[in-house]
């Protein structure tokens, strides 16, 4: 009987492997589901591996992790994660490298609200500014840094309404709940698109450089999808998806 | 406790208590309606208040953002009467708490309701009580058990709500960062010191409230 059920266990086990191989888990920064929707298609499409996306924000991809998650690559939207994980031993050493540069825009739903010098900061006349949370988004934090820089943090701060991640604060304006939002390019921007509303480039100089790296995890160390798909991602094709949504390399 | 874990306590105690109160003053009369009325819609009316038992709650978080939001008739209404957009308010928390916790107020009221049955109301009637003392003197005295389950449950429902509360409230500091969101926050911010006490708070006070609930629901009544 104990024999049998062993059997049985083992058949399963090789089943479930045999679904999985070919596949691989990564968990991508929100600001990144956009792209790296069509960067799944074009590496199923040029390698044959199928790549399985699940979208958040990177603090709570990060706990996950660490708490034996299955993810076999990880798409951060900062630089420290990836770090961090390396130092603890969770992703591989030496493998963790900038996949995208993220830019910062202020965009309101609304058509002529926003103006191209990010004037309507200082002028008012809105209820609520959307912001990813600092503690958690480096979107959030850009955006802070931004506002600092202009004088503006400690006049505007009452005005917030704090976001889980990027996403969350693209819905609060997108819903003109809040008049205007701290967002990534690549959010209002994707290729083949008009841009809906209005919006201010917020200069790079305002804010420290949004590096978003990548980092292959310990679990997908011997998956030949996860080495492929890490390898794919400094691809030509791939660079040209990365670009096409703003971002800068 | 720093100052602002206090101030997410006394924001969900006001945010539970204020929702409590005025689901007690609409579900009344909603329940009972629904326990006495013969009419075709009471399984539609039941049915509409039972949607948040099942429904996960960003449904309702998203539909209210966006009834509420410039766009929606919510607040094009709220905008007209002067009141101003609901979503990231703590009016706004109110009403979708309203909307969250009604069938765990109106279904136990209503069930009080029902178990009185038309005896005792036709013998009142039959000396010359008319409907209003009817009510208040036979039908709310009878029914208080189902009040107090229909209280703490709602109370305790409300200070447990999550989803609603994190896509409609914007998670500002003392006017929609309720307790269960500052949890959050903490969990994500890798705090897990400052998580553990006030999740670990939360814990007990939900068993504490069911525990009293239960045991006071299992003393042989006296009448």
């Amino acid at each position: 009987m104990k024999m049998r059920l062993k059997v049985c266990l083992s058949a399963l086990l090789l089943m479930v492997q045999t679904a999985w191989a070919g596949d691989v888990l990564v968990a991508v920064a929100a600001n990144f589901a956009g792209p790296m929707e069509k960067i799944a298609v074009a590496f199923e499409q040029a390698t044959g591996h199928k790549a399985s996306v699940a979208t958040g924000a990177t603090g709570k991809f990060y706990a996950q992790i660490k708490n034996g998650a299955p993810f076999e690559v990880l798409l951060a939207a900062d630089s420290e994660t990836p770090k961090k994980l390396q130092d603890e031993g969770l992703g591989v050493p030496g493998s963790a490298f900038t996949y995208a540069q993220g830019s910062l825009v202020l965009w309101s739903a609304t058509p002529g609200f926003v103006d191209s010098e990010g004037a309507v900061l200082k002028q008012g006349g809105f209820k609520h500014l959307a912001i990813c949370n600092p503690k958690l988004a480096p979107y959030g934090q850009a955006a802070v840094e931004t506002l600092k820089a202009l004088n503006l943090y400690g006049s505007l701060s009452p005005k917030f309404v704090l976001a889980e991640n990027v996403a969350q604060a693209h819905q609060f304006t997108a819903s003109g709940n809040a008049e205007l939002g701290f967002v990534a390019l690549s959010q209002i921007a994707p290729p083949g698109k008009t841009i809906e509303g209005s919006y201010w480039l917020v200069p790079s100089n305002l804010y420290a450089p949004i590096l978003q790296d990548t980092i292959l995890l310990k679990k997908g160390e011997g998956n030949p999808a996860a080495l492929a798909l890490m390898k794919f991602l400094k691809s030509e094709a791939a660079k040209a998806i990365i670009l096409s949504y703003g971002y800068r390399l | 406790m720093t100052d602002q874990n206090l101030d997410a306590v006394w924001l969900t105690l006001r945010l539970a208590g204020t929702t409590t109160v005025a689901l007690l003053a609409l579900g009344t009369p909603l329940a009972w309606w629904l326990a006495n009325t013969r009419s075709r819609w009471k399984s539609v009316i039941g049915a509409i208040v039972s949607l948040p038992l099942v429904l996960p709650p960003t449904v309702l978080g998203f539909y209210l953002l966006l009834l509420m939001g410039p766009q929606g008739w919510v607040g094009h209404l709220t905008q007209t009467l002067g009141i101003g957009l609901l979503p990231f308010t703590f009016g706004g928390l109110v009403v979708g708490s309203i909307i969250y916790s009604m069938p765990f107020v109106v279904q136990p009221i209503q069930n009080a309701f029902e178990a009185i049955g038309s005896r005792q109301m036709e013998v009142a009637a039959s000396l010359r009580a008319g409907p209003w003392d009817r009510f208040f003197s036979i039908a709310l005295p009878l029914a208080r058990p189902g009040f107090l389950t229909a209280s703490v449950l709602g109370f305790a429902h409300t200070v447990g709500e999550f989803g609603l509360v994190l896509m409609l409230g914007g998670n500002i500091p003392g006017k929609t960062r309720v307790l269960s969101v500052e949890i959050y926050d903490r969990v994500e911010a890798l705090e897990y010191a400052q998580a553990h006490w006030l999740a670990a708070g939360m814990l007990l006070f939900s068993f504490i409230v069911l525990l009293l609930l239960y045991a006071f629901n299992a003393k042989p009544r006296s009448f």
